[in-house]
């Protein structure tokens, strides 16, 4: 159920997010969703997108400094409350949440789409499907995307 | 770590000459060298100035009655004014790198070409260079004097030279397996780069037939020893010269590598407060100042080198007993004051070596913003380092920045970079940038 997830080393000055979008985009390579963690010098690029290997291998021969990280990407119940009661999940199966972000395909009105990046995702998925959390595994997550 | 084990093996007796067969050697060459140098304007007057007679010299200590020679004399001398011989016996004219400045040239007799090449064979020899071996000199060929001076010496030892020069890195690290070279000879840091270079063409430091390496040029720190040697799998051999007194070969490390004998049958070292110009005790750090005793072409009497480092007269256990020369600490001229505290770019590097996770290609970036000094240390971070946990990445630079602090004693700020964006070059690797300064210092 693990999703491989791109993180990218970006210097914080001007340019440094468009020349891996730019590559990507030359690659026609799509961005299913991303997330920008960034402090004053640097920052972390995080992207899904669905031909993980080969972005990697354009990003990489562009010169741009890639990590490969497992996620798992989790439907929470779009109303009032939902996120929480998925957290109290996380708790009670003793999941430390490294971060998170939301996919930016919503499901049918039902659901939201979050990404976690959990310490032992192999771990955590299988706790987490037996509370019957439901995880969105690759394959669903590009049909919903349409990719 | 590297895999041979090194032999002792000394190219001329004259290494092992006792103190007192060395004193009385040297007090000879210095009268005879203050003789030759009476035949240029520039020095004769600066003798008379002083009141050295010929007869005040009798042994090495009298080189203390001796004008000093700076490298602004030899630029006011341009081209050749220093030249001690008519210009009919000069065999070859070297450059210095013209890095500060206006460039300045040196002169060769025959004699002095045969006696530089006798210098750096003896270096070679003591770091394990045989006949049997082959030599990859990434040293730029031309004015400098490393290429053509470390040439000479190999073939002096019989061994082959492959005289790659500089440039194109990756044609180079397929040349030195091709070749089967045992030996490599650059700058430190560009041996660090052939590593680095090496491992993106997907080798490991056992695939590559390099056993030694000779490296000098540039000041390095015992920090940036290991990471050459790790990457290289090679013993990594330090040595010193500079244009103005002949080029490599003034000094280089023995097996022990615990200091560089200086080839003090050649030269006799002082080792000066900048300030004061008096002598600092063995083990502190001072100005290191040469005078020539065999040169004929270009002699140099009390040459201050600006170069910081510290000299040990004790015993060492290879049987040499030329008085060795720590590394170099850096350049009386090229001390950065941040904030009124002197910081060495050195001391950054063994910082940043000290942290894990961090490659030691960095660049020390000072400006003034307002009224206060600011000093930015950007740091390579290597693909392999790189984690996708902000706090790892945070707590890397914070891990540099306690080092940078707990060794200079100031704080500076830590930028991290992506890989091989800083400039990298074959000659000297430029660790600052003071953009206080307006025009040369």
């Amino acid at each position: 159920m693990k999703i491989r997830q791109l993180s990218l080393f970006l210097e914080n000055r001007p340019g440094q997010l468009r020349v891996p979008c730019q590559v990507l985009g030359d690659a026609g390579i799509d961005i299913l969703t991303l997330s920008l963690a960034d402090t004053q010098q640097f920052g972390i690029l995080r992207l899904i997108v669905k031909d993980h290997t080969r972005a990697r291998q354009v990003l990489e021969q562009a010169g741009v400094v890639v990590n490969v990280t497992d996620v798992l990407a989790v439907d929470v119940p779009d109303r009032p409350g939902g996120l929480a009661e998925v957290l109290q999940g996380f708790e009670a199966c003793g999941l430390g949440i490294e971060y998170m972000y939301a996919y930016s395909v919503r499901s049918r009105g039902e659901h939201a789409t979050l990404v976690f990046r959990l310490s032992d995702p192999d771990r955590a998925a299988a706790l987490l499907q037996a509370r019957g959390v439901r995880l969105v595994g690759a394959a669903e997550l590009f049909a919903r995307a349409g990719a | 770590m590297a895999r041979f084990a090194l032999e002792n093996r000394i190219l001329d007796p004259e290494e092992t000459l006792d103190r007192d067969a060395l004193a009385a050697l040297q007090g000879r060459r210095l009268a005879e060298t203050v003789r030759r140098a009476r035949a240029v304007p520039h020095h004769r007057k600066a003798l008379e100035r002083a009141g050295v007679r010929d007869e005040d010299l009798r042994g090495p200590d009298d080189v203390r009655r001796l004008p000093f020679t700076v490298k602004d004399d030899l630029r006011q001398s341009y081209p050749l004014g220093l030249l001690a011989v008519p210009r009919e016996q000069v065999v070859r004219i070297h450059g210095s790198s013209g890095t500060t400045g206006r460039p300045t040239f040196v002169a060769y007799t025959r004699r002095d070409l045969d006696t530089w090449t006798g210098l750096v064979a003896r270096f070679l020899v003591a770091g394990g260079l045989r006949p049997e071996h082959t030599v990859h000199v990434a040293f730029g060929y031309g004015l400098f004097t490393g290429g053509f001076g470390l040439h000479y010496g190999i073939e002096r030892v019989g061994a082959a030279v492959v005289p790659s020069g500089g440039g194109n890195t990756p044609r180079q690290v397929r040349l030195i397996c091709d070749l089967s070279a045992d030996v490599l000879i650059s700058t430190p840091s560009y041996a660090l780069h052939v590593g680095e270079v090496a491992r993106a063409e997907g080798l490991k430091p056992g695939d590559l037939p390099l056993r030694y390496g000779h490296f000098g040029g540039e000041p390095w720190t015992e920090e940036m020893r290991g990471e050459i040697e790790r990457s290289l799998g090679i013993l990594a051999f330090n040595n010193y010269g500079l244009s103005e007194v002949i080029g490599p070969g003034v000094a280089g490390e023995c097996p022990a590598r615990d200091g560089m004998h200086v080839q003090e049958d050649h030269f006799i070292v002082e080792c000066l407060d900048p300030v004061t110009l008096e002598p600092v005790p063995d083990g502190e750090v001072g100005e290191l100042v040469f005078t020539s005793l065999t040169k004929e072409a270009m002699p140099v009497l009390r040459y201050r080198t600006r170069d910081l480092a510290a000299l040990d007269r004790s015993p060492c256990p290879c049987g040499r007993t030329g008085v060795r020369m720590s590394r170099v600490r850096g350049r009386s001229d090229d001390m950065l004051i941040i904030r009124g505290v002197n910081v060495f770019p050195s001391q950054v590097e063994e910082a940043l070596l000290r942290v894990e996770g961090t490659a030691p290609h960095y660049l020390i970036e000072v400006s003034r913003p307002g009224a206060l000094d600011e000093a930015v240390v950007k740091v390579e971070v290597r693909p392999e380092d790189f984690r996708d946990e902000m706090r790892e990445m945070v707590g890397l630079r914070d891990r540099i920045d306690r080092e940078i602090h707990a060794v200079t004693g100031i704080r500076m700020i830590v930028e991290l970079v992506a890989p091989n964006t800083l400039e990298r070059s074959a000659g000297k690797a430029r660790r600052v940038l003071d953009h206080r300064k307006v025009g040369p210092a």
